[in-house]
């Protein structure tokens, strides 16, 4: 990978946006070759002091990097923008094309926050979609840039309060398109699932749950309440707020046409941030279980009168470098099942 | 949306939304499992799909092969084949648990005791997982055994299955013409039921192919010029820069006649011409394909010579090295006829496509390799704004590039920046590395799912099959009957015989490859 740069401490918008065209219009002059990727763009305001585990966080997206990353780190007692703006690039093989990207990182003040959507805008890409990830809060900032971006990256998971999380998601659905990385942690789950009961023998039995069990990480509790949620809100369960039982278990009771369904959500110690295992109960008593584990996911049926039966589901894990991947691809894509999980898992949330 | 109960009776109401839809639980038996696809396609193709979690729940393989393996030495060489093609690094658990429980049959395709331990195996995974497993029988193997192995599964019991679907897929090629795929057809079709056989064509699998109707049918922008009255012409070229390789047993026997345009060119030609389908499902699609294909009128044996090339290589230079000619190579008979160059020209004859011509080129040792098709439209009617001093207007091009680069180019005339009205052409480029964040998954990947899933959507109908065979026989038996006029050569590491222009309209040219 190479990398053309430019720096320039107490600039403005205008002369950063010229930098960039200058950057692309000398790299595509010596190679035609070279194009710039034009799919999104990603501004993302951090906190100065925090924003190396950013940016690493960031480089470990893989394929999944942003065209065009406006990275604004807000420093106190600033007055004046300082940038770096840099295209990486690789020399393309004989007869192929070469891919461009371009990362802008701005250092500016707090007071700057107030008006941040000027400086913003004449530093994105035109014609292409926009996504803003604030990981460190500055929600007044995210409001201000809302005429300029189509999809806001969050994560419930960030909020040790999983209520309050939902209700910021809640409330910034209906002004930009919401990607989750939260629920983005739960999809390999979905998809197993819905796999899982797609067979004929076990379809039926999604109309009988009797009791569903969601284990999570300790930090991960907005994942589990939204798997929770998009179960109860595909299999048209009315749900009501769940009760601690100590400090590590919630549960409660979901009603269904022609029955109950207990619910339990247990944290599960573990590592990695996300959820660690679901089993769903069936009204005779057979059971699927599925529960993380090295190379996938370790499985158990049991079928009320047969004998258990485990097996490994394969599948690597994506990590957290791939869930926030998964978050900027998913800003193309339009996923109709989230705010009805959402809505449910706010029911869900203990009160 | 929240869903209401009755709602669930009908489907699973757990898909919607989801990218990845459900693949029921699957063994998977590949016939051929030491052969070279197997190695460098199928394996890998494998292991990606375990990687992503894309394989089903349970998913069960089974390798049959001639050569004598032991299920280690099998696992060995899978886990080889996965180490290099792969197209991602391997994951240790997942690859411990893909090849962990796979098995190997040592055997001859006609040897009853192959398929009564295969059948022995199958069960014994079906008590495992206490359920039937799906089963696909893949025949990956030269297509002598395809009757075979089918008529083997069928007398053994192997060609269904209670509470679960069997289905076979088929590697190309489907026959060596028009009766013995007719024959195959009916050998296949005496065993299984034609929803059963998944007839492969890895072209259809390659994303642009699949754009081919998302760019036709989703976009208003083209369709009203889709057709004779602004289309002047198309070109669909397949060129490679190798040569056969270690391949002359098979390819003195097919040619590229067969070996490319017969399957995957025509494909291309259909799925360009065919009309829209009212649905995007596997036989509203692929009737409409087969009409489009029926519209082909296949020449006269006195006609093939004005619509027809074919020439061989000859020895050239390609990147810099010396290369022998076709006849030259190892295997291929000094006076072998074998066409390693196949020029068409065809008509789509019903209202759409009434008098444009289609031309269609592959061949080996050309200059580049590159697979494209470009579609020309009609000049301007008038043209007031042409001045000297530049190259001037020309026909607007579309072009579908599918090698190296996926993607697709329009050009468009634009105006030269200066005081004069000069135009030349520029290109808007669409590229799929720079449009889009995920990188297309092999072709093998999607169109394996695809079979574990029964959607035939990208495999080829039987009827088609013979459609496309009845396009290419009345050629192939022309140049049959001809054994004495020559055979054009071409240099290698050259564009092609220059005979291929006079297939060409006047005024028309072969693009630059």
């Amino acid at each position: 990978m190479s990398e053309d740069v430019w720096a320039k401490q107490d600039t403005d918008p205008d002369e950063i946006e010229a930098a960039m065209r200058g950057l692309l219009f000398r790299r595509h002059a010596e190679n035609e070759a070279l194009i710039p990727v034009r799919v999104l763009n990603l501004v993302v305001i951090v906190d100065r002091q925090w924003r190396g585990e950013i940016s690493n966080r960031l480089e470990r997206v893989g394929r999944y990097q942003a065209s065009r990353t406006v990275l604004c780190a807000v420093e106190e007692g600033r007055t004046t923008l300082d940038a770096v703006a840099t295209v990486h690039y690789e020399e393309p093989d004989a007869g192929g094309i070469g891919l461009v990207r371009e990362y802008v990182e701005i250092d500016l003040g707090p007071e700057h926050l107030a008006a941040i959507e000027t400086i913003v805008d004449p530093v994105l890409a035109g014609e292409m979609p926009t996504i803003a990830w604030a990981p460190h809060g500055h929600s007044d900032a995210v409001m201000r840039m809302l005429p300029l971006i189509d999809v806001i990256l969050l994560d419930s998971d960030d909020l040790p309060d999983p209520l309050e999380a939902f209700a910021r998601a809640k409330r910034l659905f209906g002004r930009a398109y919401v990607v989750d990385l939260a629920w983005l942690r739960t999809t390999p789950w979905r998809e197993r699932l819905a796999a899982s009961f797609d067979l004929p023998q076990r379809l039926a039995a999604l109309r009988r749950v009797a009791r569903l069990e969601v284990r999570h990480q300790e930090l991960s509790a907005a994942s589990g309440l939204l798997l929770t949620g998009w179960l109860a809100s595909r299999l048209a369960w009315e749900v009501e707020p769940l009760v601690h039982e100590g400090s590590r278990v919630l549960h409660g009771t979901a009603r269904r046409a022609g029955g109950d369904v207990a619910l339990c959500m247990r944290t599960y110690d573990q590592d990695a941030p996300g959820l660690a295992g679901v089993t769903v109960t069936g009204e005779l008593g057979s059971s699927l279980s599925l529960q993380r584990g090295d190379g996938g996911l370790d499985a158990e049926e049991r079928i009320f009168d047969g004998p258990l039966r485990e097996w490994k589901i394969l599948g690597a894990s994506r990590g957290e470098g791939g869930i926030l991947g998964e978050g900027v691809r998913q800003a193309l894509l339009r996923d109709p099942t989230y705010n009805p999980a959402l809505e449910a898992a706010q029911e869900l949330c203990p009160r | 949306m929240a869903q209401t109960i009755d709602d669930l009776e009908l489907e699973n109401p757990l898909v919607e939304g989801l990218e990845r839809l459900p693949v029921h639980p699957t063994s998977l038996v590949i016939f051929g499992a030491t052969g070279d696809l197997a190695h460098r396609k199928l394996l890998p193709a494998l292991y990606n799909l375990a990687h992503e979690g894309q394989l089903p729940e349970r998913f069960e393989m089974i390798g049959v092969g001639r050569r004598d393996h032991e299920h280690e030495e099998f696992r060995d060489t899978a886990l080889d084949s996965i180490q290099h093609y792969s197209r991602r690094g391997a994951d240790p658990k997942v690859l411990e648990g893909l090849l962990n429980d796979m098995r190997y049959i040592q055997g001859s395709f006609d040897e009853d005791r192959v398929y009564e331990e295969l059948g022995r195996t199958l069960v014994e995974f079906d008590d495992q997982a206490g359920r039937t497993l799906n089963r696909i029988f893949y025949l990956s193997t030269a297509p002598e055994f395809f009757p075979l192995i089918a008529g083997k599964l069928g007398a053994a019991g192997l060609n269904e299955v209670e509470n679960a679907s069997t289905r076979i897929v088929i590697e190309k090629p489907f026959g060596y013409d028009l009766a013995s795929a007719r024959k195959l057809n009916a050998q296949l079709l005496d065993v299984f039921e034609e929803p059963q056989i998944f007839r492969i064509d890895h072209y259809l699998g390659k994303e642009t192919v699949q754009n081919l109707l998302a760019l036709r049918f989703a976009n208003v922008l083209f369709e009203p010029v889709w057709n004779r009255n602004y289309i002047d012409h198309v070109q669909i070229t397949a060129a490679e820069d190798i040569g056969i390789g270690g391949r002359a047993g098979y390819y003195e026997g097919a040619g590229a006649l067969r070996d490319l345009v017969q399957n995957h060119m025509l494909q291309l030609l259909a799925l360009l011409t065919m009309e829209p389908p009212t649905a995007f499902d596997a036989n509203r699609l692929r009737d409409e394909k087969l009409k489009v294909l029926e519209a082909i009128v296949p020449p006269e044996v006195d006609q093939v010579a004005s619509m027809a090339l074919r020439a061989q290589y000859g020895p050239g230079t390609v990147g810099g090295v010396h290369v022998p000619g076709y006849r030259e190579e190892p295997g291929v008979a000094p006076d072998s006829r074998t066409p390693t160059y196949a020029a068409l020209r065809l008509h789509v004859s019903n209202w759409r496509w009434a008098g444009v011509p289609f031309y269609l080129r592959t061949g080996k040792r050309l200059a580049r390799k590159l697979t494209e098709i470009a579609v020309i439209l009609r000049p301007v009617p008038h043209v007031a704004l042409q001045s000297s001093g530049s190259v001037g207007i020309q026909a607007n091009q579309i072009v579908f590039q599918l090698q190296p680069d996926e993607g697709v180019s329009v050009s468009i005339g634009a105006k030269i920046p200066g005081t004069r009205m000069r135009i030349r052409p520029v290109n808007m480029e669409f590229r799929y590395g720079t449009s889009f964040l995920s990188e297309s998954p092999e072709a093998y990947e999607r169109l394996i799912l695809d079979a574990m899933r029964g959607d035939a959507t990208l495999f080829t109908r039987n009827d088609e099959i013979e459609a496309l065979w009845g396009i290419i026989d009345p050629i192939l038996n022309a140049w049959d009957e001809d054994t004495t006029s020559s055979i054009p050569q071409y240099e290698s590491g050259s564009a092609g015989p220059v005979q291929a222009n006079e297939l060409l309209d006047e005024g028309t040219i072969w693009r630059r490859l």
